[in-house]
């Protein structure tokens, strides 16, 4: 026996197949798309003798095992049940459709959805996950959509399309949602433990929750009242697709799933209320709606919707007989409404409408398609002798055997036979109105009888009607019994198949039913005129509108949040940190640690006033925008000096160095932007951002000062122990940037790299907004280059560049290293540019400063990669020591070429962007200064 | 000293948020600088202030935490980066539309601007 896995698997390699047969004949296109459900139906039946005989299979391999899934399969006799209905259906449906599609319709593509869904279908009814099977759960839905809007020309087609994939989409994330709190409370996914923790799941107090969002899952998917409205638009889908899925198989998907966690989740009042009035609803409305449809296939639809409650509320009886009743109506529902959706389509096809007030007396034309469909007409009615009647009858006896409602309990049978009544009365109409009753009316097309192997499908499924209504103890008892017994996780009771059980109840029911409906058939004429003068509710317009309101008070929601003010953006974002870190503050009571504070002395003072000082006259003054950057740049160098008076020298010439560059680079930036900020601002608003602002910077100042007094427990001993012996170096804020580290900060260049690139396009064919005059109205000076500046500034050049390759040099074991070295050069190399001129500088220097931080970018990356020769992981280090005569024992160490990556590309960003925009000003100005 | 910083800390803050807040761009991006060295002296203090010392070894001195300084390190690097980036954001939306303010309109004078 091939493994499981490849039911599922030869069904979604039959996509594939479908697909490359464009180029093929119709047949071959058809015989093509067979071959694999019928590989897959084989291995199906290698299994049926061991699942028939109580053996349950589980193959299951792993998905994402830290998150606990498994991909994982399960063929016990309910999924076995199901799995012949799919591909043994699913076959029949691709034979017929080979007939059905007109030379127009693009067959490959049809069965390639169609096989598409068979796939999602399987992976249902044969998925041990739960989460897998609601992945399947969601692929029918999906590929259900593709297959009602396959005539996409029509737009009831995608009306209809679009309508069952809202409704069975937001059914299947209720789904989802009920299945992560069954996953929560057994804590796994995996059926077998789910359905062995039905106590647990029914103890929970998750339990009402779990029970609805399932619920409702399985609700919209099985069309059930009040969600059925989708199915009878759903029909506008070619009919194969109908008989297919909108009968046999995906509106038994939410049947499927109440079966399959029949053991986990029944049992309780709550379900018998939910399921069994939700069901009862279902089947009345089915009923009476289909009665009084025209339109053939909408009387099949309605007639769906009302088997399938009544499905539902036999689960819903908390009755082991009542499960064994459903899973014989599932079997017998399947086999008489495919072949009647099938015989629907042949007269379609045939005559050219549906609509039953046209199609008479078609029994003279063809004589056999309409005894096909009178037989599986009268099994749905339940007539004796057929199928239908053998499962209605277990109904009524069910309806009979439960006093849930107490003294209300006798509503159950009357109702169930109303329903009764009227499923033999449209069933009547169905044989009559279109097969007797006169003559046709203005046909578009003359009718006769559909190609021969059009047929084979209907006459196989008639067949089963028949075979199964004569001799069930020989057809179906097996696998009936076996379906039962895994779909209860127990043995099932006592039960008998046979058509004869002597005179009772329910074949009194089962009499005034056939009774009533034929007298309500005869009496149809009023009952029309009755059902006449109600308003016709057009489903479609209500959920139309139903979504127009929805998407129009989302656009007006989003409108009013999403303005397109970045600034009111800005401040709602500060605003929502401001109250999500002032809440927990004030449950801050111990803000003051028990580290000794350390002692203030007066040049600190000093320096605070000055920093202060600073910070104000930049908040006061920033609409002054160059006095307000100079105020700026004063606190950036009172932060270096904190830096170097709190034992980070690292730091301090970073961010001396960093300093320059911004400073350089916002005055550039003010030679293209206003020079003073306009007035806009009102005072309320000014007065609400100081607030907002202080309020923040108080919660900020009580986090540091907490943090600071509170004493520390960090990571910093490992590095400081390993920094020699495993980086080689003594430095260890540079050993920990090279080396232990070394991949963070080979992102971090790689960043710098991407910035300085990203703002060379954004400077390229940038439209040039050109002052040529300051705030005063003052032309921009057009002296040439200071002498002094450009004499001094060239014979510091070598020096500079000398301390830079000192600072890189002694960057492993004292401060210093790639980043501030990157810096120093990029310093004095701007310094050239400002004394000198870009042209000058353009003359003198080949550097490419794009191809600076690509090769920066290579070493660092080729380094890291160079590990991989000797067999250790990205970036490894190796270092050791050599002595040269003349030079003495030094170091070398593969970290230092990684340090002269981060060196090239911290040049090449900087000079990128600052020599870029300092072009720009230089091109910028007026013509006279050249 | 520690009130020192965290005064510091706290009033750079307010200083950045308050400009961050402004609607043209060259405060913004003088906020953000702002705001940058607040933030990158929150994550040094987080080391907890050490005076006379270094993180080298062998030194002599005392040892501070190393690990917020290679933090901070990187930080003040890339923080120049991102500090050019809006720049020229900032000088291209004016070139592109006409104004520096970074709505990408001037707010109407009537007032539903705060």
């Amino acid at each position: 026996m091939l493994n499981l896995f490849w039911i599922p698997l030869l069904t979604l390699i039959g996509v594939f197949v479908s697909l490359s047969t464009s180029k093929v004949s119709r047949t071959a296109c058809a015989y093509a798309t067979a071959a694999l459900p019928a590989a897959a139906l084989a291995i199906v039946i290698s299994y049926a003798p061991s699942v028939l005989n109580g053996e349950s299979f589980v193959e299951r391999f792993e998905w994402i095992p830290a998150a606990g899934l498994e991909v994982a399969f399960r063929l016990d006799g309910f999924a076995l049940l199901f799995t012949l209905l799919i591909l043994g259906i699913g076959l029949l449906v691709i034979l017929y459709a080979r007939y059905y599609l007109s030379e127009q319709d693009n067959m490959p593509r049809f069965y390639a959805m169609l096989i598409l869904f068979m796939t999602a279908m399987l992976g249902i009814v044969l998925s041990e996950n739960l989460i897998q099977l609601w992945l399947f759960w969601e692929l029918t839905s999906i590929s259900s959509f593709l297959l009602i809007s396959f005539w996409n020309h029509k737009s009831e087609a995608r009306k209809g399309a679009r309508m069952a994939l809202t409704i069975t989409g937001m059914g299947g994330l209720a789904l989802f949602a009920g299945i992560l709190l069954i996953g929560q409370v057994v804590g796994s996914y995996n059926l077998t433990d789910v359905l062995a923790q039905g106590d647990l799941i029914r103890g929970s107090e998750l339990y009402p929750y779990i029970l609805v969002l399932v619920l409702l899952g399985a609700f919209t998917k099985s069309a059930q009242f009040p969600f059925h409205f989708w199915l009878p638009h759903a029909m506008a889908a070619p009919t194969p697709v109908s008989a297919y899925l909108h009968s046999a198989t995906m509106v038994k998907a939410g049947i499927f799933l109440m079966a399959r966690l029949y053991p986990a989740l029944a049992g309780t009042d709550m379900w018998f209320l939910l399921v069994t009035l939700t069901g009862l609803a279902t089947l009345l409305v089915g009923a009476y709606m289909a009665l009084f449809k025209h339109d053939l296939k909408g009387l099949l639809a309605y007639s769906t919707i009302s088997h399938l409650g009544l499905i539902t509320l036999l689960l819903g009886l908390n009755s082991k007989l009542a499960a064994v009743a459903a899973t014989f109506h599932i079997i017998n529902h399947a086999t008489f409404k495919a072949s009647l959706f099938m015989a629907a389509g042949i007269i379609d096809h045939e005559t050219g409408t549906r609509d039953m007030r046209k199609l008479s007396g078609l029994w003279r034309y063809m004589p056999h398609t309409a005894m096909l469909a009178m037989v599986a007409a009268l099994a749905m009615a339940g007539v004796p002798l057929l199928n239908g009647f053998l499962s209605k009858e277990m109904f009524f006896a069910e309806t009979l055997h439960q006093g849930s409602l107490g003294a209300l309990s006798w509503i159950l049978p009357v109702l169930a036979t109303v329903a009764g009544i009227f499923s033999v009365a449209y069933s009547l109409r169905f044989i009559h109105d279109v097969f007797f009753n006169g003559e046709p009316v203005n046909l578009p097309k003359t009718p006769h009888e559909p190609p021969r192997y059009m047929k084979i499908p209907v006459e196989i499924l008639v067949a089963l009607c028949f075979v199964v209504g004569i001799a069930p103890g020989l057809v179906v008892a097996g696998i009936l019994h076996s379906a039962a017994t895994s779909l209860l996780q127990s043995d099932t009771p006592y039960y008998s198949l046979a058509i004869w059980h002597g005179f009772n109840f329910p074949l009194l029911m089962s009499f005034i039913a056939l009774l009533g409906g034929i007298l309500v058939y005869a009496t149809r004429k009023q009952l029309f005129e009755f059902q006449s003068q109600f308003p016709e509710r057009d489903a479609k317009a209500i959920f139309d509108q139903n979504i127009k309101r929805i998407v129009d008070s989302a656009t007006r929601i989003y409108g009013t949040i999403e303005n397109g003010s970045l600034q009111r953006y800005t401040m709602l974002f500060i605003l929502s940190v401001a109250l999500f870190t002032t809440v927990p503050m004030t449950k801050l009571i111990d803000y003051e640690g028990a580290r000794p504070l350390l002692p203030v002395d007066g040049i600190s003072i000093v320096a605070t006033i000055i920093l202060v000082v600073s910070a104000l006259v930049t908040l006061i003054w920033h609409r002054k925008r160059m006095i307000a950057l100079i105020a700026v740049s004063v606190v950036g160098l009172i932060v270096s000096l904190i830096f170097a008076r709190f034992s980070a020298p690292d730091l301090a010439l970073t961010q001396l160095s960093v300093e320059v560059v911004t400073v350089i680079l916002l005055m550039l930036a003010l030679f293209f932007l206003p020079q003073v900020t306009a007035k806009a601002a009102k005072p309320s608003s000014v007065v609400r951002d100081l607030g907002l602002a202080t309020l923040i910077g108080g919660v900020m100042a009580t986090i540091s000062y907490a943090m600071m007094t509170h004493p520390q427990t960090s990571i910093a001993d490992f590095f400081i122990a390993n920094s020699k012996t495993g980086g080689g170096g003594t430095n260890v804020v540079n050993v920990i940037l090279v080396d232990f580290r070394g991949f963070d900060t080979f992102g971090e260049i790689t960043v710098l790299g991407i910035a300085g690139l990203g703002i060379y396009k954004l400077i390229a064919r940038m439209k040039l907004f050109m002052p040529s005059a300051d705030l005063n109205g003052i032309p921009w000076s057009n002296d040439h280059h200071p002498m002094m500046l450009a004499t001094v500034s060239r014979a510091l050049l070598p020096l500079a560049l000398l301390v830079s390759a000192y600072i890189f040099l002694r960057g492993h074991n004292l401060p210093g290293g790639g980043f501030i070295a990157g810096l120093v050069t990029a310093v004095a190399l701007i310094l050239q540019y400002i004394a000198n001129g870009v042209d000058f500088m353009r003359e003198r220097s080949r550097l490419n400063y794009q191809w600076l931080i690509s090769v920066g970018l290579i070493i660092a990356g080729m380094t890291g990669m160079g590990s991989w020769l000797f067999g250790y992981p990205f970036l490894s280090s190796w270092f050791d020591y050599f002595s040269l005569p003349g030079v003495g024992k030094f170091e070398l160490a593969s970290a230092m070429v990684f340090d002269l990556g981060v060196y090239l590309t911290v040049i090449g960003s900087t000079l990128l962007i600052l020599g870029n925009l300092g072009a720009l000003t230089t091109h910028a100005r007026p013509e006279e200064s050249k | 000293m520690e009130l020192l910083i965290s005064l510091i800390i706290g009033l750079l803050t307010a200083v950045g948020v308050f400009l961050v807040l402004r609607g043209r761009t060259f405060p913004i991006v003088l906020g953000l600088t702002v705001l940058s060295y607040a933030v990158n002296l929150f994550i040094f203090s987080a080391g907890r202030l050490v005076m006379d010392g270094a993180a080298v070894l062998n030194s002599g001195l005392a040892t501070p935490d190393p690990v917020p300084q290679a933090l901070v390190l990187t930080a003040i690097v890339i923080g120049f980066a991102m500090t050019a980036f809006a720049v020229i954001l900032a000088i291209r939306a004016r070139a592109d539309l006409g104004n520096d303010h970074v709505d990408g309109r001037l707010p109407e004078q009537s007032g539903e601007q705060k």
